[in-house]
C-alpha cells in the first residue's frame, strides 16, 4: 500500500471571505509549507480566526481557491486538527472524549483505549482519565483538547488563541505541549494576540491587518525590523483594536 | 372548602382501597400516554434535529409553524382524527375508532410538535456550541447530529416530559376519538369530566388529585434521574 | 443507535400491552348522556352480557350527535329519545328494525324560592309560560339532544316564540344534562331535566323538583339497528340480538327493575 502523500503545502489563491458589507479576509494569497511554526498575528478583528477556519475547511471562501496538496475526502481520516480558544468537550469522561475522536478517525475499538491513554499521558492528565471532561478546569480541558488533537497524529494543527482564556501556569503547560507536538512532526499554525507568545513559539509570522496579509517574515526579523507601517504601529501598540 | 376536603378524603379512600375500576382507568391512562410519548419521541427527535441543523429554504417559516403547532387545541386534533378514523372517513375500514389505538394516535399527533419544537431549540443551541469541533474531528452530518442528540439527552428528556405532561392532562382529543366507553376507553381525564358533569364533584376532584400526584411523581423521578446523570457526566 | 432502539422497543411493548379489541364479541351503541348518566346502562348491560356473551360499548353523546355518528356508520345500534329525529333518520334510510321500548319522564327543576310561582303544578305548558312572563332565569341545554328537542316543543306548544323571547334570562349552555344542571344549580335557575339524571345528580344546591306528572312530560325512547345496507360493516347479528333483547320480556323486566333511591326511572312500553 502506498504511503499517503502529505496534504502540505497548502495554497491560498486570492482568497476572500465577505460577510454582509465587510471583507473579513481580503484577497489573501499565501503558501504554507511543512516545517516552520507559523504564527498569525494581528489586532482584534484582523481576520485571523476566519483565515484559520477557511484553511481548516470550517468556512468556505466567498472567492478565491484553497488547495491542499492532497485532497481530504469525506469519510476518510482527517489529517488536520484544530484546537479552539474554548475547548468543546462531550459529556463523557476525559478518556472517552479522546476515544470518540479516535473512533471517528477509524481506529479499531481495541486500539482506541491504548492510544487514548498514551495521549493523556503525554499531556500529564492520566490521573484524570475517568473524570467527566466538563468538570475539569479550563487549563485541564485545553490540555485534553490538545491530547485529543494529537492522538489523531495530524499533519497540521491549527490553534485559535489557545491560551487566551488561561492563567500563566496553564499557559506555560499548553505552550510546552505545543512544542512537543511540533517536535513530533506536526505543522503548527497558530493565531494569537500575545506578542511574547508569538516570539516564544513562532518560526515565522503572518501579520494580518484588516483582512489583508500585510507582512510575512521570520520571527526575529519581524519583531526587530518590521517592514510594513501597519506592523510597526502594531508592535508599538498604536493600532486600534478593530 | 367542604368540597375540597371531601375530595381529598375521597381520593385517599380510592387509592387505599385500590378500587379495581380506578386501577383499570389509571393503567389505561398510563398506557395510552406513554405509548403516545414513545411514538412521538421517535418521530420528533429526528425531525427536530433535521430542522435544527439543516439549511434549506423556508427554514424560518418551518420553525415558526412548528412552534405554533405546540398550541394545537386538543379538541381540534380529536375532531380531525375522528373524521379520518370514522367509517365515513378515509381510514374507516381500519375500524380503530373508539379504541385505545385511536387515542394513542390522537395524542401522538398532539404532542409531536411540542417535543419536536423543544428538541429543535435545544439541539440548535447545542449545535452552535459543538458544530465546529465536531466537524473539525471529521464527524459529518448524521454522525455529528446523533452524537449531539446523545450528548444533550437529558435536556431532551425535559422536552419529552413536556409532551408527556400534555398527553396525560388533555381530555378533548381522547374524549372524541375514544368515546369515553366504560371499561374500554375511559381514562383519568375523561372520567373526571364525566363525574363533574354528573355533579359528583368530590369524586372528580379526588381523581384529579390522583392524576396530579401521578404526574408529579413522574416528573420527580425524571428530575432525580437527571441529577444523578448530571453528576456522573458533568 | 442504541438509544433509538431502546425507545422503539419500549413503544412496541407498551402498544402490545394495549387491550386487543378485536378478540371479543362486542357492539357499539350510540346513546345519550342522560341515559348513561342515569345509570341504566351500568345496571342493564352486565345482565345482557351474562345472558348473551356480547359486550356493549356505549358512546354517550347528545341525540343529534348520536344519530350523526350512526349516519357515518360509527355505531351498530342507536338508542335515543327523540321520535321526530328518529323518524327522519329512518326515512333517510339509515335505521331499520325500529322499536319504541320505554319512556322516562322529564321534570322541571328550579330554586326553592320559586320566583315564577310554579311549584306543585301539573301543567308543564302553563309553568313555562309563567317562567317566560317572569323572565326568571332558565337554563337550556341547547345541544340538539332529545331533552333539548322536547324543551323546544314545549315552548312552542305553550305559545311562546322562544327565539324571539329569549333574553339574558334564557341561558343556552350547549352541554349535556349534568353540566347544564351544574350551571342551573350555581345560577339558581329553572331547567327541564330527565328524572333519571336528576336523581343521580349530587350538586343540587338550592334546586328541587317543582313540576312533574304532566303526561306531556313523558319521554319516549326508541332503539334500532343501523341499516347494514348503508353500512355493510355493521354487526347485524349481534346488534339485532341487542335490539330484540331490549324489547323482549326479559329486557323489559330488567328495565323496570332499575331503581334509584327506591324509585323506578324507566317504564317499559314495547307493544308488539
Amino acid at each position: 500500500m502506498r504511503a499517503p502523500t502529505s496534504i502540505l503545502p497548502l495554497r491560498l489563491e486570492d482568497v476572500s471571505f465577505v460577510a454582509g458589507e465587510r471583507a473579513i479576509v481580503n484577497r489573501v494569497a499565501l503558501v504554507l509549507e511543512a516545517g516552520p511554526r507559523t504564527i498569525i498575528l494581528g489586532p482584534n478583528g484582523a481576520g485571523k480566526s476566519v483565515l484559520m477556519r477557511l484553511c481548516h475547511g470550517l468556512l468556505a471562501p466567498t472567492s478565491g481557491r484553497i488547495e491542499w496538496a492532497a485532497q481530504e475526502r469525506p469519510g476518510e481520516r482527517r489529517r488536520q486538527a484544530m484546537v479552539f480558544q474554548r475547548p468543546v468537550m462531550l459529556r463523557r469522561s476525559a478518556i472517552a472524549n479522546i476515544e470518540y475522536a479516535l473512533g471517528i478517525a477509524g481506529v479499531l475499538a481495541v486500539e482506541r483505549t491504548r492510544q487514548a491513554r498514551d495521549a493523556l499521558e503525554s499531556v500529564g492528565l492520566s490521573h484524570l482519565a475517568d473524570r467527566p471532561a466538563r468538570v475539569l478546569s479550563g487549563g485541564e480541558q485545553q490540555r485534553l483538547a490538545l491530547a485529543r488533537a494529537w492522538a489523531l497524529r495530524p499533519e497540521v494543527l491549527f490553534l485559535d488563541e489557545p491560551t487566551a482564556s488561561l492563567d500563566p501556569s496553564a499557559t506555560a503547560e499548553v505552550e510546552r505541549i505545543i512544542g512537543a507536538i511540533h517536535a513530533a512532526g506536526t505543522k503548527i499554525v497558530m493565531c494569537t494576540h500575545n506578542l511574547g507568545q508569538a516570539r516564544r513559539l513562532g518560526d515565522e509570522i503572518l501579520f494580518l491587518h484588516q483582512g489583508r496579509l500585510a507582512e510575512r517574515a521570520a520571527v526575529d526579523r519581524f519583531f526587530d525590523q518590521p517592514a510594513s507601517a501597519e506592523a510597526r504601529d502594531f508592535l508599538k501598540g498604536e493600532l486600534p483594536w478593530t | 372548602m367542604e368540597t375540597i376536603l371531601q375530595a381529598v378524603r375521597e381520593a385517599a379512600g380510592l387509592v387505599l382501597a385500590l378500587d379495581p375500576k380506578l386501577v383499570d382507568i389509571v393503567v389505561l391512562s398510563i398506557q395510552v400516554s406513554l405509548t403516545a410519548v414513545s411514538l412521538a419521541t421517535v418521530l420528533a427527535l429526528p425531525l427536530g434535529a433535521v430542522i435544527a441543523v439543516g439549511k434549506f429554504p423556508g427554514r424560518q417559516t418551518v420553525i415558526v409553524i412548528l412552534n405554533a403547532l405546540m398550541g394545537l387545541p386538543p379538541v381540534v386534533v380529536g375532531l380531525l382524527v375522528y373524521l379520518f378514523l370514522s367509517r365515513a372517513g378515509p381510514l374507516g375500514p381500519l375500524g380503530i375508532l373508539f379504541t385505545p389505538t385511536a387515542m394513542v394516535i390522537a395524542q401522538t399527533i398532539l404532542i409531536l410538535p411540542i417535543i419536536a419544537a423543544l428538541a429543535r431549540q435545544a439541539i440548535e443551541d447545542a449545535w452552535r456550541e459543538y458544530q465546529e469541533q465536531l466537524r473539525s474531528l471529521g464527524a459529518g452530518g448524521w454522525s455529528a447530529a446523533l452524537t449531539l442528540v446523545w450528548d444533550i439527552r437529558f435536556s431532551l428528556l425535559t422536552a419529552v416530559l413536556a409532551g408527556l405532561g400534555r398527553a396525560a392532562a388533555e381530555v378533548g382529543a381522547v374524549m372524541i376519538v375514544g368515546g369515553n366507553i366504560d371499561g374500554v376507553t375511559r381514562v383519568m381525564t375523561t372520567t373526571i369530566a364525566l363525574e363533574t358533569s354528573k355533579g359528583d364533584l368530590p369524586l372528580a376532584l379526588g381523581l384529579g388529585i390522583v392524576l396530579v400526584m401521578l404526574i408529579l411523581l413522574l416528573n420527580a423521578a425524571a428530575y432525580s434521574f437527571k441529577e444523578v446523570a448530571q453528576r456522573r457526566y458533568g | 443507535m442504541d438509544l433509538k432502539r431502546r425507545i422503539v422497543l419500549a413503544a412496541a411493548l407498551a402498544a402490545a400491552a394495549l387491550p386487543l379489541a378485536a378478540q371479543e364479541k362486542y357492539i357499539t351503541v350510540a346513546s345519550t348522556t342522560s341515559t348513561e348518566q342515569s345509570g341504566l346502562f351500568g345496571y342493564l348491560l352486565p345482565i345482557f352480557e351474562k345472558e348473551t356473551g356480547i359486550k356493549v360499548r356505549v358512546i354517550a353523546v347528545g341525540t343529534g350527535q348520536a344519530l350523526d355518528m350512526a349516519r357515518r356508520g360509527d355505531a351498530d345500534v342507536v338508542f335515543v329519545h327523540d321520535p321526530a329525529a328518529e323518524r327522519k333518520f329512518i326515512d333517510e334510510g339509515y335505521g331499520v328494525d325500529y322499536k319504541q321500548v320505554m319512556y322516562n319522564d322529564f321534570v322541571i327543576v328550579g330554586p326553592k324560592s320559586d320566583p315564577a310561582k310554579i311549584a306543585g303544578s301539573k301543567d308543564v305548558l302553563a309553568a313555562l309560560k309563567k317562567i317566560e312572563a317572569a323572565k326568571a332565569p332558565f337554563v337550556s341545554r341547547a345541544d340538539k339532544s332529545g331533552t333539548h328537542a322536547a324543551e323546544l316543543r314545549y315552548w312552542k306548544a305553550a305559545g311562546v316564540n322562544i327565539e324571539a323571547e329569549k333574553g339574558p334570562w334564557y341561558k343556552e349552555t350547549g352541554s349535556g344534562m349534568g353540566p347544564a344542571l351544574n350551571t342551573a344549580s350555581s345560577l339558581n335557575a329553572y331547567i327541564l331535566a330527565d328524572r333519571g339524571t336528576w336523581l343521580s345528580f349530587k350538586n343540587r344546591g338550592d334546586l328541587a323538583i317543582l313540576v312533574e306528572g304532566d303526561q306531556k312530560l313523558f319521554n319516549q325512547y326508541g332503539i334500532m339497528l343501523v341499516n347494514p345496507a348503508k353500512h355493510p360493516h355493521v354487526k347485524k347479528d349481534l346488534g339485532t340480538t341487542f335490539v330484540n333483547w331490549i324489547a323482549s320480556p326479559a329486557g323489559q323486566k330488567t328495565i323496570a327493575g332499575y331503581k334509584v333511591g327506591g324509585e323506578q326511572l324507566f317504564f317499559p312500553n314495547y307493544k308488539g
